[in-house]
């Protein structure tokens, strides 16, 4: 039944381009672009420290691809590697001070730290284009295939997403992922049966880092163009209202928030001006009434169906 | 740099360093009390700023009194994000903090689609002139804010210090369940604090309204910065904050002075990142972050 509706799920992403149209198959691709940047997100969370630098790992890949395609002429297939480990080792190298930090420390030092390699971005005119940042990043080539449509697009970053969120739910699964999660629920405890917390929570921000800097090579080569203000907190923000909203207890989680979050933003575009308001005011709503966001009530629902189901079953014995 | 542009340089830095310490002595107040994180800190400040774009360039009204009555319509925001943000979210830092992100959304959507966005508001400098100090000239606007944050910051101490309400503000500071059981009412606490803080916040702002561009985000550059000076001086340290805001209000100047203004933001998140490293307390924190 399970394996029934995921082949089902894939099998309708891959025809869904066939029915919409090209605008769509647009928000399509970033949506799954933002799907890839939503769960990496989730497993630095797993381990209790929120991040609000991981924007700006979107952006390390993103300019390194940008550097290594327009300067030297590097295919993409090399650079999307190359462009997930520099994602992966700044990420180490951010990491690696602020393991001392934890909660709210860590929130707003990786802030200051991501802040900072954001400024560098626009401090320096060669080789990142200052503020106005990086143009005319070239277009994936293979073979006849021209990236540059919007379809075909669509289904490289469809095998990325899938690639992407497969492995990440294996990490979520994994003996890793439990010693994550362990690390959050009870660190001194995890010490204590020999985890060594620091080096897992290193290791969760760097890997969420390398994936986060895939998402951001296939943002740069579909927008051709990328400047500082891409990676800024404002963004970050935004990455923080989906996972809010979808909640970051489990694996599906994230993926509802940025599902709703984006439906409610294209809904929400004659209004303009005053999206922000609602954005915020979404945010707000969660975090003091709904904490736990979308997962969270649908299993409070599914327990009361289930409460429901047990009583009307236990009624008719009597 | 030549003697005048180095007399110039202080005295911007001290200048400077007073309005840093006016918005981020809110902050670390508001923090102390009962780990409030203001992320719509800056929206507070720039909701300051427009009071006194409305009363006083729009309406006509005195300047001083357009500056004073910032602070009680900012710490009536204050008060209502206490309510409604960081009770419900009490215990809970991040989820305050993500929250109060929100509100800044919020007030940014409201003021912009009140009172217009893509134009600055300019507010007329309501002192002409300026001062000599040593060759180095400050107009009256500029250096009215020394005096001001002398007389906001003495009257904080005063009222921590010497008033039965500022002592209940320091006891839950302390330990919130030992202030609970003296029969402090600890939400009537934290609710003052965030009016204090944002009243401050509020008169920062009014009295940069002649100076800044008076803008919808102009929040955003100052609440990055405040959250430098409270985590340099140790976030829940009003004292530590007050330094802080000297040091980073002298880094910036000269470094922006001698280098450039990017340079200088990325010496201040540096600064920060160094301290949050080798003492993550703050200069004069007692706790960690």
């Amino acid at each position: 039944m399970k394996y029934l509706a995921a082949l089902a799920g894939l099998a309708g992403f891959i025809l869904l381009p066939h029915f919409i149209g090209e605008y769509y198959v647009e928000i399509m691709i970033l949506f799954m672009i933002n799907l890839i940047l939503a769960s990496s997100f989730r497993l630095i969370t797993t381990v209790g420290d929120w991040s609000l630098s991981h924007i700006v790992f979107m952006g390390v890949g993103a300019y390194t691809t940008a550097l290594l395609a327009k300067y030297l002429g590097w295919p993409f297939w090399g650079t999307v590697l190359i462009g997930g480990m520099a994602s992966a080792a700044v990420g180490l190298a951010v990491v690696f001070p602020l393991l001392r930090t934890k909660g709210f420390g860590f929130f707003i030092g990786s802030f200051a730290l991501g802040e900072f390699i954001r400024l560098i971005w626009v401090k320096f005119h060669f080789p990142f284009g200052g503020p106005r940042g990086m143009i005319g990043i070239p277009s994936i080539e293979l073979g006849d295939i021209d990236f540059y449509e919007a379809t075909p697009y669509y289904y490289l970053v469809f095998i990325f997403t899938v690639l992407c969120q497969v492995v990440l739910y294996r990490i979520d699964l994994s003996r890793t992922g439990r010693v994550l999660k362990a690390i959050y629920a009870d660190e001194d405890l995890s010490k204590c049966i020999g985890i060594n917390v620091a080096r897992y929570r290193a290791m969760a921000f760097s890997v969420s880092a390398f994936f986060a800097g895939i998402a951001g090579v296939l943002l740069a080569h579909r927008l051709g163009a990328i400047d500082p203000k891409n990676f800024d907190v404002n963004t970050m923000v935004y990455l923080v209202i989906w996972v809010v909203v979808g909640g970051v207890g489990t694996f599906w989680g994230p993926i509802i928030g940025v599902a709703i979050m984006m439906v409610i933003g294209e809904a929400a575009r004659p209004l303009a001006e005053w999206r922000p308001l609602l954005f915020g005011g979404i945010l707000i709503v969660f975090l003091t009434l709904l904490p736990g966001g979308l997962e969270n009530l649908i299993l409070r629902f599914k327990e009361m169906l289930e409460k429901l189901r047990s009583a009307g079953e236990s009624q008719p014995a009597e | 740099m030549d003697w005048p542009t180095f007399i110039q340089s202080i005295s911007n830095a001290v200048i400077l360093g007073s309005i840093y310490a006016t918005v981020a002595v809110g902050l670390a107040l508001a923090f102390g009390v009962m780990q409030m994180a203001n992320f719509a800190h800056g929206e507070f400040f720039m909701a300051g700023a427009y009071v006194v774009y409305v009363f006083y360039a729009i309406g006509g009204m005195p300047f001083p009194a357009a500056v004073l009555s910032a602070f009680p319509i900012v710490a009536a925001l204050g008060i209502v994000t206490e309510r409604f943000i960081f009770r419900p979210t009490r215990g809970n830092v991040l989820a305050g903090f993500m929250a109060t992100a929100g509100v800044a959304f919020v007030l940014q959507v409201i003021v912009g689609q009140v009172w217009g966005v893509g134009l600055m508001r300019s507010v007329p400098t309501p002192y002409m002139g300026a001062a000599e100090i040593l060759g180095a000239k400050v107009s009256w606007q500029r250096l009215l804010i020394l005096p001001a944050t002398v007389t906001m910051v003495g009257g904080l101490w005063f009222f921590l210090h010497k008033v039965r309400l500022g002592k209940g503000l320091r006891a839950c500071a302390q330990d919130v369940e030992a202030a609970s059981l003296q029969g402090i009412n600890i939400n009537k606490m934290t609710a003052l604090s965030m009016a204090i803080s944002g009243g401050f916040a509020g008169i920062a702002g009014a009295l940069m309204a002649p100076i800044n561009a008076v803008t919808p985000y102009m929040g955003h550059s100052i609440i990055v910065t405040a959250f430098i000076v409270v985590i340099v001086g140790g976030m829940a340290s009003i004292e530590g904050s007050i330094l802080a805001a000297f040091i980073l209000g002298f880094i910036h100047t000269f470094v922006t002075t001698i280098f450039d203004a990017v340079l200088a933001t990325m010496v201040g998140v540096a600064f920060m990142a160094v301290i949050l490293v080798v003492k993550p307390s703050g200069l004069l924190g007692r706790a960690r972050v």
